[in-house]
């Protein structure tokens, strides 16, 4: 391997890292803060992709601008729908046993897919990028790299930068941490337990959508999509620890790299590898390798 | 309590059991050819969903990859067979038994380390594994599948006592293997080992406070569950002589717990009840003659039941008496 596509290689897994990153923190604080164990996150994702299909050509007609006119929409509808099935479903789940929250969130699966076939239909779909962003660029002699990967690298370091600030410099952020470490303890101290519940169910669920929509003009629109990038988040809060953000960031890092690296070198044993990875961290540190609380 | 009024509960409990089982060895009789196989795949379907049982309502373990156990054995049952001939029932069953197990084995010793959610997200992901190894690798077959040529016979000399080729053999075959497992299950709910793990679902920390190891208990539970997982592959693979990685993804053991608890968690019989409800619904809810063209979405009311069972009756069809007894008495306060 030489060293140009051993850099691209390290792009793409960046890039995949950081994309993992932005689902499965969302799970991490829905599991850490408001206990519930969420299947249908990876279910935001497939509507987010299939949101940026449905809504760039319409944005582009409305407002002009298209795709990221579409991003701009899709969030606030996100917000809004994931503040609206914390308070219509996901609220009722609180008080229940992890066996009845995984049935029931299941269920919103079948349900979210089967939506989506008879409004959407089962074909994949591509998403074109924004054209100033569709081009490639020039790594070393030989090799390009397609801008658009580049640009959605860096978008992915600012969401969770950006995250950072919220979760350590804001009064929200401390509501979460000490949310994530002792739900119990926060709930007498009089912060309002519920507000903040449906204000970190709608961001996750605003992380996860966001992340299907810059996702759509590189891995196309599919059903199911929503399930593969779920259940590899899963190994990503179990490596990184159920409740820690940095956990996640660096867990999906690492799930990035072995899955890009592993694709390239053992081909054979791709899909395995990163459950491979997560049995050895298990071996050595069942709990994750940062638990908050 | 005095020992007849044991023997005379033991009859009243006994007696539909009995019941059920005459009516399913009778079933053959009246039943047409499409009723009998879907009845020996709903058999096969409530094996699988007793074998989880034992880690769900016995021990309090909710594993979300035990079709991983099911669809290991299958393979293993279709990957041993040879092409051309016959294999014996007398080596192939234990084997694809003892394969499911030892992968049991394998995930349960890793798996066990963890609890609550990370247990039920690290026992999906190592399904998911589990259906790499077979959709990724080539020796058997991608997404494809297996094909198993010739079903296995028990032949004892020049005598066959079982060719599992014939429809009606290997109905009662299956039934036979539901009862065997279904005594199996109970006689180890009565037995030491038995009450070990009602004690680990009960308070797990009380348990080890009192000198008990259970890690050793949970893990024979969960390679005793995944063996029993692999009878149900065992005979899935032989009845319709294919697999392919679908059996083992993740919607199969999402499917088996739904089953659960439909028929209510905490007993055989719901795990039972569970599997025929489930079959009942799926073959509605797919049926034309009821749904017209909506009939292939047959998930999206499957997934709305499932979210109105486990609201509203979260302790499955066996609890519902219970349930509405407890919602008509007023109830007393407490104390």
């Amino acid at each position: 391997m030489d060293f140009a596509v051993f850099l691209v290689q390290c792009l793409n897994a960046l890039q995949y890292g950081l994309l993992l990153f932005l689902v499965a923190s969302g799970l991490t604080l829905i599991f850490g803060i408001l206990g519930v164990i969420n299947l249908a996150h990876g279910s935001f994702y497939m509507i987010g992709a299939y949101l940026a299909y449905a809504l760039a050509p319409w944005a582009a007609e409305q407002f002009g601008g298209g795709f990221f006119t579409a991003i701009a929409i899709g969030i606030v509808l996100s917000v809004v729908f994931g503040y609206l099935l914390e308070w219509g479903f996901v609220s009722y789940l609180y008080q229940r046993e992890h066996l009845q929250q995984v049935l029931m969130t299941y269920g919103l699966i079948l349900v979210f897919e089967e939506l989506r076939s008879i409004l959407v239909g089962d074909d994949v779909h591509g998403v074109a990028p924004p054209a100033w962003l569709a081009g490639s660029v020039q790594l070393g002699s030989v090799m390009t790299y397609p801008t658009y990967r580049l640009f959605m690298s860096g978008v992915c370091v600012l969401v969770a930068l950006g995250l950072y600030l919220v979760i350590s410099r804001t009064r929200i952020g401390m509501a979460i941490r000490a949310g994530a470490s002792n739900r119990e303890m926060v709930q007498s101290l009089g912060v309002d337990i519920r507000l903040l519940y449906r204000i970190v169910f709608a961001a996750g669920v605003a992380l996860a959508v966001f992340a299907g929509m810059i996702a759509a003009p590189v891995s196309s629109v599919y059903p199911g999509m929503g399930n593969q990038v779920l259940i590899i988040s899963f190994v990503v809060v179990v490596i990184g620890g159920i409740g820690s953000v940095r956990g996640a960031l660096l867990a999906s890092l690492l799930v990035g790299l072995v899955d890009t690296f592993g694709k390239v070198l053992i081909p054979q044993t791709a899909g395995i590898l990163v459950y491979v990875l997560m049995a050895a961290i298990l071996l050595w540190r069942p709990e994750g390798l940062f638990r908050a609380g | 309590m005095p020992a007849d009024a044991v023997t005379t509960s033991l009859a009243a409990r006994a007696t539909p059991l009995l019941a059920a089982v005459a009516l399913l060895a009778i079933f053959p009789f009246v039943g047409g050819k499409f009723y009998i196989d879907l009845m020996v795949t709903t058999m096969i379907l409530a094996i699988f969903a007793l074998s989880l049982e034992l880690l769900v309502g016995r021990t309090g373990l909710v594993s979300f990859g035990h079709a991983a156990f099911f669809g290991i054995a299958a393979y293993a049952t279709a990957l041993l067979s040879p092409q051309a001939s016959a294999p014996s029932l007398a080596w192939l069953l234990p084997a694809a038994v003892v394969i499911s197990a030892l992968a049991a084995l394998g995930i349960g010793a890793l798996s066990l380390r963890t609890r609550g959610i990370y247990f039920i997200m690290v026992t999906l992901a190592f399904a998911q594994m589990a259906y790499f190894v077979f959709h990724d690798m080539a020796f058997a077959g991608g997404s494809d599948g297996r094909y198993l040529y010739v079903k296995p016979v028990l032949a004892l000399g020049p005598y066959t006592l079982l060719d599992l080729d014939r429809p009606l053999t290997f109905y009662y075959s299956t039934l036979a293997a539901m009862v065997a497992v279904y005594a199996l299950l109970a006689m180890l709910g009565r037995s030491r080992f038995g009450h070990a793990l009602a004690g680990i679902k009960a308070n797990e920390q009380r348990m080890r406070a009192a000198g008990f190891s259970t890690y050793p208990y949970k893990l024979a539970a969960f390679v005793l569950a995944g063996a029993l997982a692999g009878v149900a592959g065992f005979l899935y693979a032989v009845k319709d002589g294919f697999v392919n990685p679908e059996i083992l993804a993740w919607h199969q053991s999402g499917t088996v717990l739904l089953m659960l608890i439909l028929g209510g968690i905490g007993s055989l019989r719901g795990a039972v009840l569970g599997a025929f409800l489930f079959v009942v619904l799926k073959e509605l809810f797919q049926s034309e003659a009821v749904f017209g063209s909506f009939a292939k979405h047959w998930q999206l009311p499957l997934g709305l039941t499932i979210i109105a069972c486990v609201a509203l009756m979260p302790n499955g069809v066996t609890g519902l008496p219970a349930q509405l007894r407890r919602s008509r008495v007023p109830v007393p306060h407490a104390g």
